[in-house]
């Protein structure tokens, strides 16, 4: 078999790219990249919805819209490029042939068939009952079985991923130990066969229940089990989006990392504790324990959090160290000030990381305490987090990795480059409004997935604060720009791949400062000293913010009526 | 670089550099004092959601509902009862598509015994503008006891989705001095 693959050889790495690795990296890139789309607009009418001055649906349309949104870019995007990212990580870093390429075409196929399925039937209007079905809610059975379809096409691209590092290790394609970004992108497909047995354990049952095949399935541990389907799956973007920022700090930098102990172990607290984030959902739920609770919610006591913690110091901390080698070594800051500011790959991978920390990691910590759930659960202020994790950290780090894969992988040049010099700033200031104007509204206790806050039609009408309006209308404007980034993406990706200039076999690709892969570090990391002054003060910057807001936070909750 | 396998064959045994090391144990460190922290609050705080609940069928929670209705209603507002219980006792709030039933009047600084379920899918309690948000289930009885300490007129809106008539499900709770 493996004399039937062929190979070119990447004029930058010198590596070796099967091409059937590429076809399958290209067609999963792409097919993401138009669920992004169609995502995306539904996500503009939600917001505009939301907007209480422009209340643009009516209310069947607009829970139709979110349940299709949800659907499109928190599952089908995200799982396609994680898909294309994992072949890339497996087949063409280790410069190995594809295991099984029949398999993972075949995996494509039952997950584009599984996305279309379930967007025809949320569109045929009977099954609006949000990304996440609760029971005993019923959506039409084709719901369920196109999210099966989706889920087993992606378990086959996991496989496909293991057999493709079994055959590399077995073919010696590489020396020594896997590349960092090859085990992050492990990390991810690690957590995506446990998150793809959960939908299984509690999809399967739930379809059979909507032909009436089950009697009955128990809400709470309905719940329990779907997250660990919902959450864990956001467990594998972090793990893949981490993977990128490495990635893109080593093609743009050539940056290495401080310590491969540090970055590997970091990982693998990944592996070891986020799968317990299903209790994140649980926590005003009756009938389970504070102590279940509270270890669970807390991922065994914050590891899989010092996990994160960590990655935000060594990835910062590897392009401080590059570009002080690369001769930015002034004051605290010259190798910020002079980084690439105009590389949409290296902006794009930057935003992701500081409003990953800032915005989506913060608040992700602080909603998930035991108590203080109890003032943010189902608010607004849940979609503005998971808009600063899933959008502004990961949807940025992937768009962003577009950005390097568009020359390396489909072999053509950026078509407007000027706009993609501005994208990831448009998107990323959008979504960033979105996140922090929703987490805003959320605090004044806006519920999420309500179609009139006003409550025009209620027989007993409540009034939400003024400020909660003045904050949906924040959040519309920021979901114009976030729009106006998201149309700037792909139009400039689509229209790269199809209309840019094609690139020579043997033409090397400029991916930023340092021309090529990188080779101006040679050697520093653990064991010479590592000064990274500017990153240790970033660093600090984060902590106190997050100290601070963990405890007023507590100083809300202590505020609200005594309850046991 | 992370493209490529380790430089070093051995990175296991590479030493750690020191900045990497502080911020480990300062991240660890910061996850112990937020993981006791929840622990604390159990005994100093007072805002803890109970964990006492019981399965229990929707037509027995109705029952007793409607016995705290039929018992101490002191008046109607929209085809509502508002219901005013003695403090200390159960009370019970039915969630069902799509409203909240009956309006609760309950006394500042008294606390009651208040039940939580849903007759039909899943609701969301939450309390405005107090902010307080529980999940409500149907088949679970959630008890907890509240002690209301600011006398007025509550909003309670449904915030889990629950169909088309989601955002009408809104009621009311009076707290009186």
């Amino acid at each position: 078999m493996a004399s039937a693959t062929d190979f070119r050889t990447c004029p930058n790495t010198g590596l070796k790219v099967d091409l059937t690795a590429e076809r399958l990296i290209k067609a999963n890139a792409v097919a993401a990249i138009v669920f992004l789309a169609i995502g995306g607009l539904f996500g503009i009418l939600v917001a505009f919805t939301r907007w209480p001055a422009v209340h643009l649906l009516p209310a069947d349309w607009f829970y139709l819209a979110l349940t299709a949104h949800g659907l499109d870019v928190l599952l089908v995007w995200i799982i396609f490029f994680e898909i294309a990212l994992m072949y890339f990580a497996s087949a063409v870093l280790l410069g190995s042939r594809l295991a099984a390429p029949k398999f993972a075409w075949a995996g494509f196929a039952l997950m584009l068939v599984g996305a279309l399925i379930t967007n025809v039937v949320v569109l045929q209007g009977d099954s609006s009952v949000m990304f996440t079905s609760y029971v005993p809610m019923r959506a039409a059975p084709s719901f369920y079985l196109g999210l099966i379809l989706f889920a087993v096409g992606a378990l086959i691209g996991c496989f496909v991923f293991f057999g493709t590092l079994v055959v590399a290790k077995s073919e010696q394609t590489y020396q020594g130990s896997i590349p960092l970004v090859t085990f992050g992108a492990m990390t991810a497909a690690i957590i995506a066969v446990f998150t793809i047995v959960s939908g299984a354990i509690i999809l399967i049952p739930t379809w059979l229940w909507s032909y009436g095949l089950i009697a009955n399935i128990d809400p709470i541990v309905y719940k329990l089990v779907w997250w660990g389907m919902g959450h864990s799956s956001q467990q594998i973007n972090v793990s893949a989006h981490v993977a990128v920022w490495y990635a893109i700090a080593a093609l743009v930098f050539g940056a290495k990392p401080l310590s491969e102990k540090v970055s590997r172990m970091a990982f693998l607290m990944y592996i070891l504790f986020l799968q317990l984030a299903s209790a994140h959902h649980m926590l005003v739920e009756p009938g389970l324990s504070s102590e279940w609770k509270i270890f669970n919610t807390s991922y065994a006591m914050y590891l899989a959090v010092v996990g994160s913690m960590v990655h935000g110091m060594t990835v910062p901390g590897s392009i401080e160290a590059a570009q002080r080698k690369n001769g930015f070594d002034k004051g605290l800051f010259e190798w910020l000030r002079k980084a690439p500011w105009g590389n949409p790959a290296f902006s794009g991978m930057f935003l992701s990381l500081v409003m990953f920390g800032f915005i989506g990691g913060i608040s992700g910590v602080v909603m998930g305490v035991e108590q203080i759930n109890l003032i943010m659960h189902n608010t607004l202020y849940v979609p503005g987090h998971f808009h600063g994790t899933v959008v502004a950290g990961t949807t940025l780090a992937f768009m962003a990795m577009t950005y390097v894969l568009v020359p390396l992988i489909f072999r053509r040049e950026l078509i407007l480059k000027s706009w993609a010099r501005a994208q990831p700033y448009v998107f990323g200031i959008g979504v960033a409004g979105n996140s922090l104007f929703m987490m805003g509204a959320g605090t004044l206790g806006v519920s999420r997935r309500h179609w009139d806050i006003t409550f025009a039609d209620a027989p007993l009408p409540f009034d939400y604060p003024g400020a909660a309006f003045l904050m949906m209308g924040l959040n519309g404007v920021s979901a114009i720009l976030a729009l106006l980034g998201g149309l700037m993406f792909v139009i400039v990706i689509v229209g790269s791949v199809l209309a840019g200039r094609k690139l020579a076999p043997d033409e090397k690709v400029s991916l930023g400062e340092v021309a090529g892969t990188g080779q101006a570090v040679a050697g520093y990391g653990s064991s010479e000293s590592i000064r990274i002054p500017g990153t240790a003060v970033l660093v600090a910057i984060f902590f106190i913010a997050f100290v601070l807001y963990y405890f007023v936070n507590w100083k809300y909750l202590s505020e609200i009526w005594p309850m046991s | 670089m992370a493209l490529t396998p380790p430089s070093e064959r051995i990175w296991w045994k590479e030493p750690i550099a020191k900045i990497e090391l502080t911020w480990i144990a300062i991240a660890f460190s910061w996850g112990l004092i937020m993981f006791f922290m929840m622990i604390y609050w159990h005994g100093a705080g007072e805002q803890n959601l109970s964990n006492e609940a019981y399965r229990i069928k929707p037509e027995v929670f109705a029952e007793r509902a409607q016995a705290m209705i039929d018992e101490y209603t002191v008046r109607e507002e929209e085809g509502f009862p508002v219901v005013h219980p003695p403090p200390g006792s159960d009370v019970y709030l039915i969630a069902r598509l799509w409203m909240w039933w009956p309006i609760l009047e309950l006394e500042k600084d008294q606390s009651y015994r208040l039940h939580l379920s849903s007759m039909d899918w899943q609701h969301g309690f939450s309390l405005q503008p107090v902010n307080i948000n529980i999940q409500v289930h149907p088949g679970y009885d959630l008890v907890m006891t509240i002690k209301p300490d600011q006398a007025g007129e509550f909003g309670i809106i449904c915030n889990e989705y629950c169909g088309l008539g989601h955002h009408q499900m809104v009621s009311k709770m009076y707290v009186v001095e």
